[in-house]
């Protein structure tokens, strides 16, 4: 990734190319673009987990939804409340829960850690389902988005889908690059080592339980990021954010891109999102589109079957074929 | 609580808990024998519980129906083994997880195609429609003692087939090591199938016989399935026999919850799970 200049240059132009994008068009698909690059952020920070830790997390919907309800329960019913203060305190409130939750699914490995996170999720899931605390399975609305406001004026006006997009967009890099950082650091590399073998990386000295632990918090706290601009996106919250749908959609898009690689994270969001939009657009498909999740299903089998490596592992795959052949050897 | 209320609760939970064995002894089979991790399996269940209602409808005798729906099951079972799950076997969870997934995704869209998304009931066959008085106005309905009852049977000839039968022995040697019973002149192969369409197969059952005590509806099987999680971790993986205990206690845990703290009850069983993690890792009669 850090090889060529191509490669280097290329978050940068896509950013840019995707700043400029609502000048250019209406609000529908600015819409759909603040809502892919909040999916690109949640997958990003899966993909620390499954793509770097080697950590196959089948509930990370539950940090997502729990940043959204943190936001809907912390904003007063008509009155809008500070992004300054309620963003960090959602994605605080992941972070302590990840930190919970970690210390009990790290004991387990394999199978046993995909099921206990799915478990752990589905509990938040019933948690919010069947209390009032979260208003039950109707949810709750968001009246108002929060304010983002240096002395008496807006910094940014959430109430405008183009400035949205560009906080959404401003997010999505910052947690591109932040997560190329650390995955460049020490830190970053003791990580993919103990993917490749704990054993190992225990016997050299490295606390393993610590490292997985503050990847599954750093991982949680980023997937809160996303719920929370997905609540302020939608303007409300309900039970369906942090179901097993969500978590199952989140992996798909992690592998469809290609893990491992945070830029395919990003790639699997565009083209999950957009396919999930083709697919259940009426006006091509008719009365198919209502079935849309069908040929969803076959697809996601499909690329579990034939595309492991993801879209990702397959434009290298034609870029650097020479480069890879000689890894092999 | 008087007695007689309590006996009612106790029942209720150990046939509760004996219906989910029946599902979760099928996916532990296949998580401990094969190594695969189906999230599909819920769908099974469903399966079982719409093809109960169509095939009564259509003969008008549930016992009838769920003779017909058996055989059918265990093809289904037998055919996703061959053409998918065969090809999974070797490799990471993860793709397991993606496959199992989108197979959700294509069983409840072929339900909402071939059957609807309506709530349907399944009427309790009129030899069994009686209930047992305990006290002037309490009773236990003949069809739920029944259930437990074929399910005890069900779990006693599991024990035998695999603890006492040649092909139990061999099933228990391919969980162990697979390569060296297929050196051995075994077909692992189509044992394989064979567990595998078992698990289907009881799983689907399940949901036959629950049929007309719960509803049939849509997604139906994703309850199930996450609770047979909890159960299968609790027992601990590949383990019938911690199924067993687990489903008991499960069942006994979610009942009583309902009856005594409604409002925590969806949760009572996370946390059985997260005590269970903190003391024993590896389930109540995992492996080391």
């Amino acid at each position: 990734m850090n090889g060529s200049p191509i490669s280097r240059v290329l978050p940068y132009l896509a950013i840019s190319l995707l700043a400029l994008f609502p000048v250019l068009d209406s609000t529908f698909y600015t819409q759909l673009l603040s809502k892919v690059l909040i999916m690109a952020i949640f997958a990003m920070s899966l993909d620390l987990l499954v793509g770097y830790t080697g950590l196959v997390s089948f509930g990370h919907a539950a940090y997502f939804g729990l940043a959204g309800y943190a936001l809907a329960l912390l904003a007063a019913k008509f009155e809008a409340v500070s992004l300054w203060w309620s963003l960090p305190a959602a994605m605080g409130i992941c972070v302590a829960f990840a930190i919970t939750t970690g210390m009990l699914v790290l004991r387990t490995r394999g199978i046993y850690f995909i099921m206990v996170t799915l478990a752990f999720a589905q509990m938040l899931f019933f948690v919010f389902h069947d209390t009032k605390l979260g208003g039950g399975s109707d949810g709750i609305y968001i009246y108002t988005k929060p304010t983002m406001n240096i002395g008496d004026t807006a910094l940014v006006n959430l109430e405008k889908l183009n400035e949205f997009y560009w906080l959404v967009l401003f997010f999505t890099a910052a947690t591109y690059f932040l997560l190329r950082r650390i995955l460049g650091s020490s830190f970053g590399r003791a990580l993919m080592g103990i993917k490749v073998n704990e054993h190992r990386m225990r016997a050299l000295g490295f606390p393993v339980f610590r490292y997985q632990l503050a990847s599954f918090a750093l991982s949680g706290g980023l997937a809160g990021l996303a719920g929370y601009l997905a609540a302020v996106q939608f303007g409300f919250v309900n039970p369906e954010i942090l179901s097993w749908h969500q978590s199952g959609a989140v992996l798909m898009m992690v592998i469809l891109g290609g893990m491992g690689t945070l830029h395919g994270a990003v790639i699997g969001a565009f083209a999950f999102v957009l396919l999930q939009e083709v697919l259940s657009n009426q006006a091509w498909f008719g009365v198919a589109a209502k079935h849309w999740q069908l040929a969803m299903g076959i697809l996601i089998m499909l690329v579990a079957l034939y595309l492991p490596q993801g879209l990702a592992g397959l434009m290298s795959k034609f870029q650097r074929k020479p480069v890879e052949e000689a890894a092999d050897d | 609580m008087d007695l007689a209320f309590f006996l009612i609760q106790l029942l209720n939970g150990l046939q509760y808990g004996l219906l989910l064995f029946l599902v979760a002894s099928g996916l532990t089979l296949v998580f401990g024998i094969m190594g695969i991790i189906n999230l599909a399996h819920g769908s099974f269940y469903m399966v079982g519980a719409y093809l109960a209602w169509s095939l009564a409808g259509m003969t008008g005798n549930l016992a009838t129906a769920i003779l017909l729906a058996i055989p059918l099951t265990v093809i289904l079972g037998m055919a996703l083994e061959r053409l998918l799950f065969r090809h999974l076997y070797s490799r990471d969870h993860l793709y397991q997880v993606l496959l199992t997934y989108g197979l959700i995704l294509v069983f409840e869209e072929l339900r909402s195609l071939i059957w609807g998304d309506d709530v349907h009931g399944v009427a309790v066959p009129a030899l069994l429609n009686a209930s047992i008085p305990l006290t002037e106005n309490l009773s236990y309905p003949v069809y739920r003692l029944a259930i437990s009852g074929v399910c005890l049977l069900l779990a006693f000839a599991l024990y035998v087939l695999i603890q006492k039968t040649r092909l139990g022995m061999m099933i228990r040697a391919g969980a162990s090591n697979r390569d060296m019973v297929q050196s051995l002149g075994i077909d692992i192969k189509l044992i394989y199938t064979l567990v595998f369409a078992m698990g289907v197969a009881l799983a689907a059952f399940a949901g036959m016989i629950n049929a007309p005590l719960s509803s049939v509806t849509p997604n139906m099987g994703s309850h199930v399935l996450i609770i047979c999680f909890v159960v299968v971790v609790i027992g601990g993986i590949g383990s019938v026999k911690g199924a067993m205990a687990a489903s008991l206690m499960i069942g006994l845990a979610e009942t009583f919850g309902q009856v005594l703290v409604p409002e925590v009850a969806g949760m009572i069983v996370y946390v059985l799970m997260a005590m269970v993690l903190v003391w024993r890792p590896e389930g109540l009669f995992g492996r080391h």
